[in-house]
């Protein structure tokens, strides 16, 4: 679909062009980003999509065979039990790890306990990993040979129990990293009006914290559901018997070599992506802007019993994710778990268990610059062009819901409409396949929307009087937005180019279709070694990737602060 | 000033970017690009013998299980990279061949091959290299802390003294479940198979999606039992870990490790010289080394570890008919098993 077409589609009647042709180079500019940014995301994301919705009615031989693929999957027995599994599931997992992150997030923006700068760096570890990482520690920890296996009262680590345990780490970083930006940033001036009225904290908490943080606590809310139901990961490793929608692609895709019927369990995973929608916008309609242009940063005082409390929690929920991080580790240099428990290094040397071994290593490290840089610019603009941008509220709109849908893309879904989508030789894009490239695109179009939620929420607490003020003084918009706005969110604009690195880092199931000879990845290394029951190398290779992340974002911490201290003066007063 | 810092720090990391990219999607064309599901740690010794024998080629595996890499090529179809599908199960080029990506090669030598192992139709369009064959993997120090005979043949594993011992792939993901699954099948009819297949899902602790998964657990007594192949049993087993790897005596099911062209291949000359070496007497010496069972007869000497008699208990596996029941038989499996999905209790 062209520009020109969506332009057509959207109807600007002429008023709007003469509108267009008044308000100069801006609105030009304007309109171009937002096209350009829409064509991109249909040419990523809703043709490959169709490409395989196509596949969904074809049969083996690629004939056309309606709602035969559909009819088949919805009289299969095992349905309605995969569907009540998955919601189950990330039901629970999405109350859980959302309350978890809450306080969390609490603990580290609206008190004065110590640490609080080690906690979230803690915190974050998990993302740093592997889904698989966290499934293979827990059967080190509770498996039959477990070393904590009383725990479960003979209950099984392999089902609901040891998913969930394993989602609720995988995806904590993940909700704490968008709870803390919708606590973070609050007027002071309401608690300081709530406090001269005498009014009792857990009113304070009910009428102004919880309100304020309500858009986060939503976007955290629907991130969770949408990354549990659609991870394949954890219940592939962990899942035992109990059948979740993307164990089910899986089997169908790799066990059976069945497209058709993959690609029908995908559509019918895209549903909570609708959900999700409406239920996003639902909620931003009545989100105000916090940061209006005279707000007063909000800095904690101390109080003793609540910082105390959140501190053990703190210290909890560190002693949990440490955990399970720290048995991976040990099971890597472990010789043969559980008869010989000599230390060894043996499980590092992957050229010696695998011919790609230590390079796929290098080919990660090359994936994750790439996007981090490349999907930051690109986040940043979209993000900006929906909530600042003022003309153009249909296109807008059309771009918002683009951005938010590829949450609720199972990356095997995504990876696998690539293949259709790219391999043809008929597609003038095709000469991507097989490289680089498409990883990147991949793993941007793949990790686009919570890092488009994070970008959103922190331009969302910048009151819109700035534009105001900037457009009545003819300053163009984009000086505002570089002198304004990118200082502004620059700790949401490293914690997005953080998440896109480590994403990249771990990412499998999108690429798993995807990756050539020369661009094998660390993490797909990962899950062939599991697959064939090396754990122990697993662990190890996830172990690497961790400790790349931690590596890496030491070095981003430290020029992050150095440039902090420049942009964010006005944030202490 | 702030500002454009900014910029050049922007601009000066798109350029290299941009260089990074552009760099990255070139490939050497005179590489031999390969598509295998072989055990990784295998790979580089059969990389060094080919490019000792033809100096010039550089040999790229790609290296996936059994059904990713089978999903991968029907997906790319015509316009894969590989240039040679290479150790992946006979199966998988059967369903390969019925898409039309395999070009018809006949080796130089292929006809000293034993006819089982190669594609009927002339040229053939797989070629076998060699077989592996089912098995049962056993960790005696688990089974004697927890009281276990040592199972002796399939129906043993009904027994409820297994109950929540057992580990097998699930055949909706995994070819070597799906080959047990069959094996029984074309061993004991329809009714007595379903039967004995009632008796141990009863037993099994959980499925798995890989097929030597189940061993490698049984090797590290998270699961006792294993429902595996004898490879990999024979393999934990030298590397020391308490696996005993028994060959149930009622008959066991095998598949056979394949390579075939492909068409429109780049490389299709260096392909072709792969396959040649890919029969010859040296190469079917060193399939020989870990599996027990290889394509050149005459050749193959007994594996250490492997159990004994088992050449004798592979049972008359018709591929054809496997392959075309495949479909009735996994929903069958999935409508009586997999819906079943409440985890186990002890």
């Amino acid at each position: 679909m062209s520009v020109a077409d969506i332009s057509a589609s959207e109807g600007i009647t002429s008023s709007r062009w003469a509108r267009l042709r008044n308000g100069g180079t801006e609105s030009w500019i304007l309109l171009g980003g937002v096209s350009a940014i829409i064509v991109a995301l249909f040419a990523f994301l809703v043709l490959p999509l169709y490409a395989l919705l196509k596949k969904s009615v074809e049969d083996d031989k690629g004939n056309f065979v309606g709602l035969v693929n559909f009819e088949e999957y919805f009289s299969s027995v095992g349905l309605v039990q995969s569907i009540t599994n998955s919601l189950t599931i990330a039901v629970l997992t999405m109350v859980i790890s959302c309350t978890l992150a809450f306080i969390f997030a609490y603990g580290l923006t609206r008190t004065c306990m110590p640490f609080k700068r080690s906690f979230r760096a803690i915190a974050t570890i998990p993302i740093l990993a592997p889904s698989l990482l966290p499934a293979i520690s827990l059967v080190y920890l509770f498996g039959n040979q477990g070393i904590m296996k009383g725990l479960l009262f003979g209950e099984s680590i392999y089902g609901p129990i040891g998913i969930m345990i394993a989602m609720v780490f995988y995806i904590f970083p993940h909700v704490m990293m968008i709870m803390v930006t919708a606590l973070s940033t609050t007027d002071a001036r309401l608690y300081e009006a709530a406090e001269s009225l005498d009014t009792k904290p857990s009113r304070v908490f009910f009428t102004v914290t919880l309100p304020g943080a309500i858009y986060g606590i939503v976007s955290a809310a629907v991130v969770a559901f949408t990354l549990t139901i659609t991870d394949f990961g954890v219940p592939k490793v962990i899942g035992g018997q109990y059948n979740v929608l993307a164990t089910d692609i899986y089997k169908q895709v790799v066990g059976q070599q069945n497209f058709s019927m993959g690609a029908v369990v995908g559509l019918v995973l895209l549903i909570p992506a609708v959900f999700s929608f409406i239920i996003d916008r639902h909620v931003q309609k009545k989100q105000v802007a916090l940061l209006s242009a005279r707000a007063v940063p909000y800095h904690p005082k101390p109080h003793k019993t609540r910082d105390a409390a959140l501190l053990i929690f703190c210290i909890m929920m560190t002693v949990f994710l440490v955990g399970i991080l720290g048995m991976a580790a040990f099971a890597s240099f472990v010789t043969f778990w559980p008869y010989d428990m000599s230390f060894t290094l043996a499980h590092y040397d992957f050229d010696a268990v695998d011919p790609n071994g230590w390079s796929s290593f290098f080919n990660s490290l090359k994936l994750a610059g790439f996007t981090a840089v490349i999907g930051v610019v690109v986040i940043f603009l979209g993000a900006y062009l929906v909530e600042k941008g003022q003309s153009f509220p249909r296109l807008r709109n059309v771009f918002h819901m683009l951005a938010i849908l590829p949450m609720a893309v199972p990356g095997l879904v995504l990876g696998l409409a690539y293949v259709f989508f790219f391999s043809r030789p008929e597609n003038p894009l095709s000469p991507i396949y097989g490289t680089l490239a498409i990883l990147v695109v991949c793993t941007v179009v793949h990790f686009y929307t919570v890092s488009h939620l994070t970008m959103l929420t922190a331009l969302k607490q910048i009151d819109k009087e700035f534009e105001s003020v900037s457009a009545s003084l003819q300053v163009p918009f984009y000086k505002t937005m570089l002198k304004v706005h990118v200082p502004i969110t620059l700790p949401a604009i490293s914690d997005v180019m953080m998440y896109l690195f480590v994403n990249a880092m771990t990412t499998v199931s999108a690429v798993v279709f995807l990756y050539s000879p020369d661009t094998k990845l660390a993490a797909i290394t990962v899950l062939n070694l599991d697959d064939v029951g090396d754990t122990a190398e697993a662990a190890a290779m996830a172990m690497v990737i961790v400790a790349t992340s931690v590596t890496v974002r030491i070095l981003h911490g430290l020029l992050m602060r150095t440039l902090n201290a420049r942009h964010s003066e006005w944030r202490t007063r | 000033m702030k500002s454009s810092v900014l910029k050049k720090v922007t601009l000066s990391v798109f350029g290299a970017v941009l260089a990074g990219s552009v760099f990255a999607a070139t490939a050497n064309a005179k590489d031999l690009i390969v598509y295998t599901a072989i055990e990784p740690e295998e790979l580089s010794a059969f990389a060094k013998d080919f490019e000792s024998k033809h100096p010039g080629v550089k040999v790229k595996f790609v290296r996936d299980s059994t059904g990713i890499m089978t999903a991968k090529l029907l997906a790319e179809g015509k316009n894969t990279q590989a240039d040679i599908v290479w150790g992946l199960a006979a199966t998988s080029l059967l369903l390969l061949k019925d898409t039309g990506i395999l070009e018809p090669y006949a080796p130089k030598g292929v006809d000293k091959l034993d006819k089982k192992f190669v594609d009927s139709d002339n040229p053939p369009s797989w070629v076998g290299q060699r077989a592996w064959i089912a098995s049962i993997c056993v960790n005696t120090a688990e089974a004697k802390a927890k009281n276990l005979p040592i199972p002796k043949n399939w129906a043993d594993l009904t027994k409820a003294v297994y109950k929540g011992h057992i580990v097998m792939p699930n055949p909706a993901s995994s070819g070597t479940g799906f080959l047990d699954v069959s094996s029984w099948i074309q061993m004991w009819g329809e009714e007595k198979a379903w039967k004995f297949m009632d008796g141990l899902h009863d037993n099994i602790g959980i499925y798995t999606h890989s097929g030597s998964k189940p061993c490698k657990m049984a090797g590290k007594g998270e699961f006792p039992i294993g429902v595996s192949f004898a490879y990999k049993g024979a393999q934990l087993r030298a590397k020391g870990a308490p696996v005993l790897t028994v060959a149930p005596s009622e008959g066991v099911g095998w598949d056979v490790e394949a390579f075939g062209l492909v068409k429109g291949a780049k490389n299709a000359a260096d392909a072709k010289k792969f396959a040649d070496w890919s029969v010859t007497k040296e190469i079917n010496v060193i399939y020989n080394k870990e599996y027990a069972v290889v394509a050149y007869p005459g050749v193959a000497k007994p594996v250490k570890y492997f159990p004994e008699g088992l050449l004798g208990k592979m049972i008359k596996n018709d591929f054809l008919w496997a392959a075309k029941n495949r479909k009735r038989i996994l929903a069958e499996w999935k409508k009586r098993y997999d819906s079943k999905s409440a985890p186990k209790k002890k």
